[in-house]
C-alpha cells in the first residue's frame, strides 16, 4: 500500500453557486466539480453516468417501480405508490433526495425541487459514491450484470405487457403474485446462473414457443395414428428424481424446471421474477455499506470543495445540516428509532477505517494490526468496498470506538425467559460479542428461513415436499406461511407439503399442508 | 462522457397503471372501507377525496417469514445509557420478541393498509354502489353560467378595450420622467423671445439682448427637438382593461333535511337517508355557488339541529310530521328569504306520523313549503324487511297515502321508497328528471 498525498490546500476558486437555484448549466459546472474531485483526486473508478433531472411526481413512480426505469405492471407496485404518495402528501415523510440505478450507464436521478446544496451533496453521493461501489463491489460484480439489466427491464415489460394481452390480465397476474410470493426463494444464491443478453433471452422465448408447438403437433400425430403413448416407465422413476438435484433451495427455479402443469409463459414470468430478484439481492446484503461508502464520498466531497473555495459559508452550512440529519442515529427508545440507521453506521465505520489509518492509537493497532497506521485511508478503504457485504464489512471493520460512539448493546430474548436479558454492552467484554451479533443480523444465511424442496412425486400423488429447516426454534409465522404455501399450490399444481424440522434434534415440529382446489 | 437529462416534460404518471390495478383489486374492500366511512362522514364532506384504510387480505402479499415470537434471538440496538451486561428488562408490551429491530423489509406490521384515494376515484366508487352512471358528473359540470369582469390591465388588447385612465397615467409618468419640456414651458420661452426681440424687455443680467435671443433659441430647439424625440404617448404606454370570465354567483341554494328521528328509524335506514341527502347536496354544490345545509329532526316536537346529532342522537317519543315543517318555514323566514334563495326539500321517513296530524302535514306541503320550494323529496325508507317489495304495492304507510293528492298536483314534488342503496339513485333521477333536466 503507497502512501497517499493530496493536492495541497487552496481556497482560489470561485463559488460554483451563491443562491439556491440552479439551472442546467449550473448543473454541469457541479458535476464537473464534483468528478473533478470523485475521479480526479480519489481516483473513484465509474460507471458512466447518466443524469436524469425529475419531478417528484416521477420519483414517486421510480420509486414504485424500484427504481428501474421500465417495470412490468402490476397492483403490488400500485400499492406501494399508493402508500408511498400518501405518506408523502401528508408530510410523513420526505422523498429520497437521490436514486440511482446499478447499470451501466448508471441512471442517477435528481428531483427538481432540490437546491443547488443538494444537488451537489446527491451527485457526490449517488453518481459518485454508489456508482463507484456498484461498479467495484464483488457481490454487485458477480451477482449483476449492469450492461444488461437495462435492456432486460424492457424486454421485461413488453414481455410481461404481450402475456397480458394474450393470456389476459387475470391470468398473468394470478402467476406473478405466487411467483412474488416466493421470490426471495428464488435468489440464485450458490452460482448465479449463466445470464443471457436479451438478445439470447429472445431466441429463448422463440424457442420455447416453438417447442410448445411441436409438442401439440406431436400429440395430433399420435392421436391421428392410434399410436400407443411412448413415454418413460416405471423404471425411470429413479433417473428422474436424480435428475432434479433435490434438495434445491432455489423454489422459483425448481418450479420453472419440473412444475408439471405450468404454460412456458408462465415458466418465463417465474424465471423474471427470479433474474429481477437476484439483481436486487446484492443491494440488500451491502445496503450499509453502499450507503456507507457513499455518505463518506459525499462528505469528502463537499469537504474538498469547500477548501477549494468552491462552496460558499451558506452552501456548507446548509449541507452540514443536511448531513447530519441524514447520518442521524436516534436511541432505540427514542419516538424516531427505527432499527440502525445504514446511512449513520456505515458513515461512521468509513470515517472510523479513515482515523484508524491515519491516527490510530493502541486500542486500534491491537485490533486492527493490518492497516492501522498504514496512512492510505483511500486503499484501505476502497480494498473494504470492493470486497466485502455488510455482514463481512462489520466482522472486518466495526471497532471498539464505532460501538462506543453509538452506545451498541446486544438484548438476547429468549422466548422461555419472562424477561429480555442485556447479553453485551460497550465494554471490554463486550465489544466482540455485540459485534458478532451485529454481523449475524446482517447476514441473510442467518436472518432468513432456510426452505428447500426435498421431495416430488412425479408419477404418483404429484405431491411436493419442501422443507423449513428451524434454527434455534424459529419457526415460521403459520398464517404466513400457509398463505405462501397456497401460491406455491397454485404454480405447482398438486399438494404441497412444508415440513418444519429441528436443525439439531431433526424433529418435524410443524407441518402446512395444501390442497389446491 | 456523463450526460445530464431533463426528464422533467416527461410525462408523468407512470404508475397510474399499477395504481389503477390495485384499485380495482382492493375494490371490494375499498367499497367496504367507504360505506364504513359514511358513518362518520359530513354530508358536506361528500366531494373531497378520502384515506381509506382497507384489511390487508386481499392486498397483503405473503412470504415465508419467521414467527417474531418464536425461537431465540439477539437484537444489537443503539443508545444504551443505563444497562449494563446482564440486566434485565421487562418485556415491551405486545410482545414482538424485543424491539423488532429486525422487522419486515417494507416495515408492514399487521395494521391495516392506508392510502389516499383522489376524489375522483372516491365518487366513483361512491357512485358504483349507488348504481349511478357518470351522467351527473358530465351534466352538472356544463350548467353554471359565466359573467365577464374586470380582472385588472393588460398592455396588450383590441383598441376598443383601452383604458384611457391608465394609459395616460403611464404616459405622464414617462414624460415627468425623460423630462419632456411641457407646452406652457415652451410658450413661455417663445413669448419671451418675442418681446426681446421686439425690444419690449431686455435681459435683466446685463448681458444684450442678442445674446440672450440666442440662448433662448438654442433652448428652444432643443425642447422641441426633445418634444419629438419623446413623444406624448408611446405604444409602451398602452394599457387595456382586461375582463375574466368568471363563474357567474347566480344563486344560493339551501337543502331542508328533515328526518323522523322517533324510535322507528333505526340506523340502516337513517344511513340510507344520509345518503340520499349526500347525493343531493353534491348535486346542488355543483349546480350552485353556495349551498347551505338545514337539519332538522323531529319527533313531536322539530328542531334544527348540527349534522352530528341529526344522525346519531338517539331521541325518542310520538310522531307529528308537521311540526318540521313548521320549523322550516320559521327558519325560511328568519334567515333564507326566499327571493334570494332556492330551496329544496328532502324528506325522510318511515312514513308513520301521529293520524290527527295528517291533514296539517298535508295542508302545509300543499299551501306553504311546496310553493316556495324548487323541488321537493320525499323518501320512505322502507325497513330491511321489505325490500324489494313495491310500497304501492303492499300496505302504503299513513303519510304515502296522505300525499297522493299532493303528488299529482305538485310536478316538482317526488315520493319514492328506498330499501337499499340501489334505490336511491332511481329516486334522485326522477326527482331531477321531473325537473325537467335531461337526464
Amino acid at each position: 500500500m503507497s502512501t497517499e498525498t493530496l493536492p495541497p490546500k487552496e481556497r482560489s476558486g470561485t463559488p460554483l453557486f451563491t443562491s439556491g437555484d440552479w439551472t442546467l448549466k449550473d448543473l454541469e459546472a457541479i458535476h464537473d466539480a464534483v468528478t473533478e474531485v470523485g475521479v480526479g483526486e480519489l481516483g473513484l473508478e465509474l460507471y458512466r453516468n447518466r443524469i436524469e433531472v425529475i419531478s417528484s411526481e416521477q420519483m414517486l413512480d421510480a420509486y414504485a417501480s424500484l427504481g428501474l426505469p421500465h417495470m412490468y405492471r402490476h397492483w403490488s407496485f400500485g400499492k406501494h405508490f399508493a402508500h408511498q404518495e400518501m405518506l408523502y402528501r401528508k408530510g410523513q415523510t420526505s422523498l429520497a433526495l437521490e436514486m440511482i440505478v446499478n447499470s451501466n450507464p448508471s441512471v442517477c436521478y435528481l428531483m427538481e425541487e432540490n437546491n443547488a446544496t443538494a444537488q451537489t451533496t446527491v451527485l457526490a453521493h449517488a453518481a459518485m459514491g454508489h456508482n463507484h461501489f456498484f461498479r467495484n463491489n464483488q457481490t454487485f460484480q458477480e451477482w449483476t450484470d449492469a450492461d444488461t439489466i437495462l435492456d432486460y427491464a424492457e424486454f421485461v415489460r413488453n414481455y410481461v405487457a404481450r402475456c397480458e394481452d394474450e393470456y389476459g390480465q387475470k391470468a398473468v397476474e394470478r402467476t406473478l403474485d405466487a411467483a412474488h410470493a416466493l421470490q426471495e426463494q428464488g435468489i440464485d444464491r450458490l452460482s448465479p446462473a449463466h445470464r443471457r443478453t436479451v438478445e439470447e433471452e429472445h431466441q429463448r422465448v422463440l424457442e420455447r414457443r416453438r417447442y410448445q408447438r411441436e409438442t401439440e403437433l406431436e400429440l395430433w400425430r399420435v392421436v391421428a395414428h392410434h399410436e400407443p403413448p411412448t413415454g418413460p416407465g416405471d423404471t425411470d422413476d429413479e433417473a428422474l428424481q436424480r435428475s432434479l438435484t433435490l434438495p434445491e433451495e432455489n423454489l422459483l427455479l425448481f418450479l420453472e424446471k419440473q412444475a408439471p402443469n405450468l404454460k412456458p409463459w408462465q415458466r418465463e414470468l417465474l424465471r423474471i421474477v427470479r433474474t429481477l430478484s437476484t439483481y436486487f439481492e446484492p443491494q440488500r446484503q451491502t445496503k450499509m455499506m453502499n450507503e456507507g461508502c457513499a455518505c463518506w464520498c459525499h462528505f469528502t466531497i463537499m469537504s474538498r470543495l469547500r477548501e477549494q473555495g468552491r462552496l460558499t459559508d451558506g452552501a456548507m452550512l446548509e449541507f452540514m445540516h443536511l448531513h447530519s440529519s441524514v447520518v442521524a442515529q436516534p436511541p432505540f427508545d427514542h419516538r424516531g428509532f427505527s432499527g440502525i440507521n445504514p446511512y449513520a453506521l456505515g458513515f461512521a465505520i468509513c470515517q472510523d477505517i479513515e482515523r484508524i489509518c491515519n491516527e490510530p492509537d493502541e486500542e486500534d493497532r491491537e485490533w486492527f494490526p493490518d492497516f492501522a497506521g498504514n496512512g492510505a485511508p483511500l486503499a484501505t478503504l476502497k480494498r473494504a468496498w470492493s470486497d466485502f457485504r455488510d455482514e463481512s464489512f462489520v466482522r472486518q471493520f466495526l471497532s471498539p470506538r464505532v460501538i462506543r460512539d453509538f452506545r451498541l448493546f446486544r438484548l438476547d430474548d429468549d422466548p422461555g425467559a419472562e424477561y429480555l436479558t442485556v447479553g453485551a454492552i460497550h465494554d471490554e467484554r463486550g465489544y466482540r460479542r455485540v459485534r458478532s451479533a451485529l454481523a449475524a443480523q446482517y447476514d441473510p444465511g442467518e436472518s432468513r428461513p432456510l426452505i428447500e424442496v426435498t421431495d416430488a412425486d412425479l408419477r404418483g400423488s404429484r405431491e411436493l415436499r419442501i422443507r423449513h429447516t428451524v434454527r434455534r426454534g424459529r419457526t415460521l409465522d403459520a398464517l404466513e406461511a400457509r398463505r405462501t404455501l397456497r401460491h406455491l399450490g397454485f404454480l405447482w399444481g398438486y399438494p404441497v407439503v412444508l415440513d418444519e424440522v429441528d436443525e439439531t434434534s431433526g424433529k418435524t415440529v410443524a407441518t402446512h399442508r395444501e390442497d389446491p382446489a | 462522457m456523463d450526460v445530464i437529462v431533463d426528464r422533467r416534460q416527461q410525462p408523468k404518471g407512470k404508475n397510474l397503471g399499477n395504481r389503477q390495478r390495485f384499485v380495482r383489486r382492493a375494490r371490494e374492500q375499498i367499497r367496504g372501507a367507504i360505506r364504513e366511512n359514511l358513518k362518520n362522514r359530513g354530508i358536506t364532506d361528500a366531494e373531497r377525496g378520502e384515506t381509506v384504510s382497507i384489511p390487508r387480505d386481499d392486498v397483503h402479499e405473503p412470504r415465508f417469514v419467521p414467527d417474531p415470537r418464536a425461537g431465540r434471538r439477539e437484537h444489537v440496538l443503539p443508545g444504551n445509557r443505563e444497562f449494563v451486561e446482564g440486566d434485565r428488562i421487562a418485556r415491551p408490551e405486545g410482545g414482538g420478541g424485543g424491539s423488532g429491530a429486525e422487522g419486515s423489509p417494507e416495515g408492514e406490521g399487521e395494521d391495516a393498509f392506508t392510502f389516499q384515494l383522489s376524489r375522483d376515484e372516491f365518487l366513483d366508487l361512491f357512485f358504483e354502489d349507488l348504481e349511478l352512471p357518470d351522467l351527473v358528473k358530465t351534466r352538472v359540470a356544463s350548467q353554471t353560467s359565466t359573467v365577464r369582469q374586470r380582472a385588472g390591465f393588460t398592455t396588450d388588447g383590441p383598441p376598443v378595450r383601452m383604458n384611457l385612465e391608465r394609459t395616460m397615467r403611464h404616459s405622464m409618468a414617462r414624460r415627468v420622467a425623460l423630462r419632456r419640456p411641457t407646452q406652457t414651458a415652451i410658450e413661455a420661452l417663445e413669448h419671451e423671445l418675442e418681446q426681446l426681440r421686439s425690444g419690449a424687455i431686455t435681459p435683466a443680467d446685463g448681458r444684450s439682448a442678442a445674446t440672450r435671443i440666442a440662448e433662448i433659441e438654442d433652448q428652444l430647439a432643443r425642447a422641441r427637438e426633445r418634444r419629438t424625440r419623446v413623444p406624448f404617448i408611446d405604444p409602451i404606454d398602452l394599457r387595456y382593461s382586461f375582463f375574466d370570465s368568471v363563474p357567474r354567483p347566480v344563486t344560493q341554494a339551501v337543502m331542508f333535511c328533515l328526518m323522523d328521528v322517533s324510535a322507528s328509524m333505526d340506523e340502516d335506514m337513517k344511513d340510507l337517508a344520509k345518503r340520499f341527502f349526500m347525493l343531493l347536496h353534491l348535486f346542488l354544490v355543483r349546480q350552485y355557488e353556495r349551498v347551505e345545509v338545514v337539519f332538522i329532526r323531529h319527533t313531536q316536537q322539530a328542531e334544527e339541529v348540527d349534522e352530528e346529532t341529526f344522525f346519531h342522537d338517539r331521541l325518542t317519543g310520538g310522531t307529528i310530521v308537521s311540526s318540521a315543517f313548521e320549523e322550516m318555514l320559521r327558519i325560511v323566514k328568519d334567515r333564507f328569504p326566499i327571493e334570494d334563495w332556492n330551496l329544496y326539500l328532502a324528506q325522510a321517513s318511515d312514513g308513520d306520523d301521529w293520524r290527527e296530524d295528517l291533514p296539517r302535514c298535508v295542508e302545509l306541503l300543499d299551501q306553504r313549503v311546496l310553493p316556495i320550494c324548487q323541488y321537493g323529496a320525499y323518501v320512505e325508507v322502507a325497513r330491511n324487511s321489505a325490500v324489494g317489495q313495491d310500497p304501492l304495492a303492499g300496505n302504503p304507510s299513513a303519510l304515502w297515502k296522505a300525499y297522493d293528492a299532493i303528488a299529482d298536483r305538485h310536478a316538482h314534488f317526488a315520493r319514492r321508497s328506498i330499501a337499499r342503496p340501489a334505490d336511491i339513485y332511481p329516486v334522485f333521477r326522477d326527482l331531477f328528471h321531473r325537473a325537467g333536466i335531461e337526464s
